[in-house]
């Protein structure tokens, strides 16, 4: 049932979005704000997953799911005060039940005592009986069905014992649903087919005889209807015949509110478990007009700021959820437009008498326009950071837990936007920061205190644009690098020199040195086999740049700066021979144009360069990438300072520089392979495919005799 | 799907035929994506001669591989004259350079004949069979293995 599993999965995605929104607000009511608008918001997250669950038989969540809800429904009504230890124990039930989320949506068995020991907390602290009481929260609703035998050969079942949602329909047709040939027993049949019904027909409105016009609807019904579907399947039955009759649906499962509440809280919390499942792609556009708190951007959604207010006050986004292929089509198209309109103006300029200024007038405001559309194409991909931050505040809480120490973690600028694709990829260094962050940043408590800190330490994770890229910081108010023991232990792993002198700042980069690791004792936490070093790896193949800075006693900070976006790039375009190449301006440091004085071979064939006061090797990109055999004299050009990985300078030699400019990155890979010295490819305003030269492996094989690459295609062919 | 296996029922089976130097080649008509005329390629670093680089295809960047080089054939320098046989190799699209298109043939696979027992290893690799058409003799091309193994190249 195709139908089905795509409902499946729209329930798991929202379970995502509520989970969200229900460490969000623990987190708030963490931080001392307990308003009744936060608990509901936390209740209402539970609810509805454990309402969802319900629909899909997922009894091990729909148990844990309840046990939590009972517990907030008891803060919500003030006989449970939401203090820390309450707090922290919600805060672990998220993790419970998103765990149970996972492994629902993955369909495995899900093992019963994922949750048991936080349940049985739970139980310490309400009494005994939240495990069981009322699971089945519709098994006491009292209806008396009447069965009206419309001629149906297959009689109408008995109601079953009740399961799934419940709604009571009230249904009266109108004199025109009968002229468009609809009957109300083929709805009956459809219900039917949904689920168990008990009709009950109201004659009390036919006349007498004689008044009677045999056109006109005099009927009316009342349906008791159990299903597992929602309530917007249940409504589609009735679609047909929309307008043409008195319809409405009620839903008898909603849990009644508790009397010390407004009807109007009552309410919102019926809307939200009512609140109609989005259906499949393609899905008309689907308000949530319940969720007046501002929710968190979907994951796979496309924000749209609404421009009318729906029933709430204040006015909510609407969403729509798109499948993330047809975005990077839209994407994919949209920078093939850029390229076809700068091609477009490059030749009318090749054509000569663009004098005219009208077609000069429209070439531009046709670059003004491809531009505005890339850019806001582009906007459809960005997300805020807020899941990934929010994903950290459990490592950190996993983290905190297994060394024991106490750790409250700070979030800014969560609603900054980056690709979609730089979130994703961003998870696993920024998690193996946290990791650091925590077990070797901050202290344990006795020793903070002993410092004269507070026994919980801080780790700080903030998002925020800088002058077109993203910078995230990771920082923690612990000890600090030891440098001392940071340069020992390099000096131990024969890193530097025994002798070196480094300054601080050099010390702190060991950090990034491939095989380091400070910790004394490997701990099973930060101490695996990725060190920082891979994360400067992944945070550079993300066309970003790391730094570190660290004061003793006071902590160390993170510093990342990222690409806004993976789909462009700023390079530099570059000629050698007679050919165009990119080079990424992330890499540049600056250009140079080198007198010949200031080139000094160097042993056989290599060359360095001086740059000020200091010798930086010079590679001629062209002998280098194989387009032009190595040259015994100095070469001339353009020598482009370039900074890699370990910080160290090299100079790349090109013929001249032709243009700097943002480019569209098009894979190579895609229809050939990988290849060494290229980062991908572009197409540039001739229509001419360039390559984006990958400076850190152009750097790192400048050593590679070429013999070796001559054995390399020998493989190949 | 099943217009495919009744022709194949019909044993018909349709190839592009095309022509290197004074040699005939042919694919199957079902891998060949749109054929056009050559256009300066863009090398790409570090690769094999028969590459001649990537070409920009609406967007897409293809590389273009020279079948003469590939086959071990004389190789020429390709004028506008010359033909880029776009097609699917694998998951992979990539250009064929050749000198022309000569037919489209439709033939009985019947008269598909086993490559003839000869010392190139080349052409016991790429060709598949060979035709006997109206005194040519015409080899059909397999293009599975037409692009360098890069996994290999990457390790």
């Amino acid at each position: 049932m195709d139908q089905m599993a795509a409902i499946r999965e729209t329930f798991f995605q929202e379970c995502d979005e509520q989970l969200t929104t229900l460490e969000a607000g623990l987190i708030t009511m963490e931080e001392g704000d307990t308003s009744s608008d936060t608990v509901n918001a936390v209740f209402r997250a539970v609810h509805s997953i454990k309402g969802g669950a319900g629909a899909f038989k997922l009894n091990e969540l729909v148990g844990f799911a309840h046990v939590f809800e009972t517990a907030l429904d008891k803060v919500r009504s003030g006989t449970l005060a939401p203090d820390a230890d309450l707090l922290k124990l919600m805060l672990k039930s998220v993790d419970v039940l998103s765990d149970l989320v996972s492994a629902s949506r993955e369909g495995g068995e899900v093992s019963p005592d994922i949750g048991a020991s936080v349940i049985e907390e739970f139980n310490d602290l309400l009494g005994s009986g939240a495990k069981h009481d009322d699971v089945d929260e519709f098994a006491d609703i009292d209806f008396q069905p009447l069965i009206i035998d419309f001629g149906d050969p297959t009689p109408l079942a008995e109601p079953e014992k009740p399961e799934g949602n419940q709604f009571e329909i009230k249904f009266r047709p109108f004199r025109g649903m009968f002229d468009k040939a609809n009957e109300p027993i083929m709805l009956f049949r459809e219900l039917q087919r949904l689920g168990t019904v008990a009709i009950n027909c109201n004659t009390a409105n036919i006349p007498t005889f004689a008044e009677l016009d045999v056109n006109e609807s005099y009927l009316d019904w009342t349906i008791n209807f159990t299903t597992e579907f929602n309530r917007q399947i249940v409504a589609e039955v009735f679609e047909f015949v929309e307008g043409d009759c008195e319809l409405a649906i009620t839903d008898l499962a909603a849990p009644i509110a508790s009397s010390n509440e407004i009807d109007i809280e009552a309410l919102m919390q019926r809307v939200r478990s009512q609140s109609p499942a989005p259906a499949p792609i393609p899905a008309p556009v689907v308000a949530e007009p319940a969720e007046i708190e501002a929710l968190p951007v979907k994951p796979v959604a496309v924000s749209v700021e609404a421009k009318t207010s729906t029933k709430a006050s204040a006015p909510v986004p609407a969403t729509i959820r798109v499948d993330l292929e047809r975005v990077d089509r839209l994407i994919n198209l949209v920078g093939e437009l850029v390229i076809n309109q700068a091609m477009l103006t490059q030749r009318v300029f090749r054509s000569g008498n663009v004098t005219n200024s009208h077609v000069a007038t429209s070439l531009e405001e046709l670059e003004h326009l491809t531009r505005d559309l890339q850019e806001s194409v582009m906007a459809i991909r960005a997300q805020p950071v807020r899941p990934l931050f929010q994903r950290m505040s459990r490592i950190i809480r996993e983290v905190a837990d297994a060394t024991g120490k106490e750790v409250r973690l700070k979030t800014e600028g969560e609603a900054t936007e980056i690709d979609k694709t730089v979130i994703e990829l961003l998870a696993d260094p920024l998690t193996h920061m946290i990791r650091n962050g925590v077990d070797h940043g901050l202290e344990t408590p006795e020793e903070r205190v002993a410092a004269g800190k507070p026994a919980e330490g801080v780790i700080r994770l903030s998002a925020a644009h800088r002058s077109g890229r993203v910078v995230i910081e990771v920082s923690d108010d612990g000890a600090g690098i030891n440098r001392p023991k940071v340069l020992e232990s390099a000096k131990r792993k024969g890193l530097v020199a025994p002798d070196a002198a480094l300054t601080d700042a050099e010390i702190d980069n060991l950090l990034f040195l491939p095989g380091f690791s400070t910790a004394a004792t490997v701990s099973n936490i930060s101490g695996r086999s990725v060190g920082m070093d891979v994360v400067k790896r992944s945070i550079q193949a993300l066309g970003g740049r790391i730094t570190i800075s660290s004061k003793p006693k006071a902590g160390s900070t993170f510093s990342m700066s990222l690409p806004l976006t993976l789909a462009v790039l700023d390079g530099i375009v570059v000629a050698i021979d007679d050919q165009t190449f990119v080079i990424p301006l992330t890499a540049i440091v600056e250009t140079l144009q080198p007198s010949p004085e200031n080139i000094h071979p160097l042993g056989d064939g290599a060359f360095v360069m001086r740059v000020r006061d200091s010798f930086v090797p010079l590679i001629d990109v062209g002998a280098e990438i194989g387009i032009r055999p190595r040259s015994s004299k100095p070469p001339n050009g353009v020598a482009i300072l370039v900074e890699t990985e370990n910080r160290s300078r090299n100079a790349l030699l090109v013929d001249a520089i032709l243009d700097q400019r943002q480019v569209v990155i098009k894979s190579l890979e895609t229809n050939y392979g990988r290849t060494e010295g290229v980062a991908a490819a572009t197409i540039l305003g001739d229509g001419r495919v360039a390559m984006i030269l990958d400076v850190d492996t152009l750097v790192s094989n400048k050593r590679h005799e070429p013999a070796q690459f001559e054995e390399a295609l020998a493989k190949t062919s | 799907m099943n217009k495919i296996k009744t022709d194949e029922k019909n044993k018909k089976q349709e190839l592009v035929a095309f022509r290197i130097g004074t040699q005939e080649f042919c694919v199957d008509i079902m891998s060949v994506r749109e054929i056009r005329g050559w256009t300066p390629a863009t090398a790409i670093p570090h690769s094999p001669k028969f590459v001649r680089g990537v070409i920009n295809l609406r967007g897409a960047v293809l590389p273009v591989v020279d079948l003469a080089a590939r086959l071990g054939l004389p190789v020429v320098e390709p004028t506008a004259r010359h033909v880029i046989i776009v097609s699917q190799v694998g998951e992979k699209i990539a250009g064929i350079l050749v000198d022309a298109v000569s037919d489209i043939l439709s033939l009985d696979p019947n008269f598909i004949q086993p490559t003839p027992d000869v010392a190139s290893q080349v052409a016991r690799s790429f060709v598949r069979g060979v035709i006997d058409l109206e005194g040519r003799m015409i080899s059909i091309i397999t293009l599975d293995t037409i692009l360098p193994a890069m996994d290999r190249e990457a390790a």
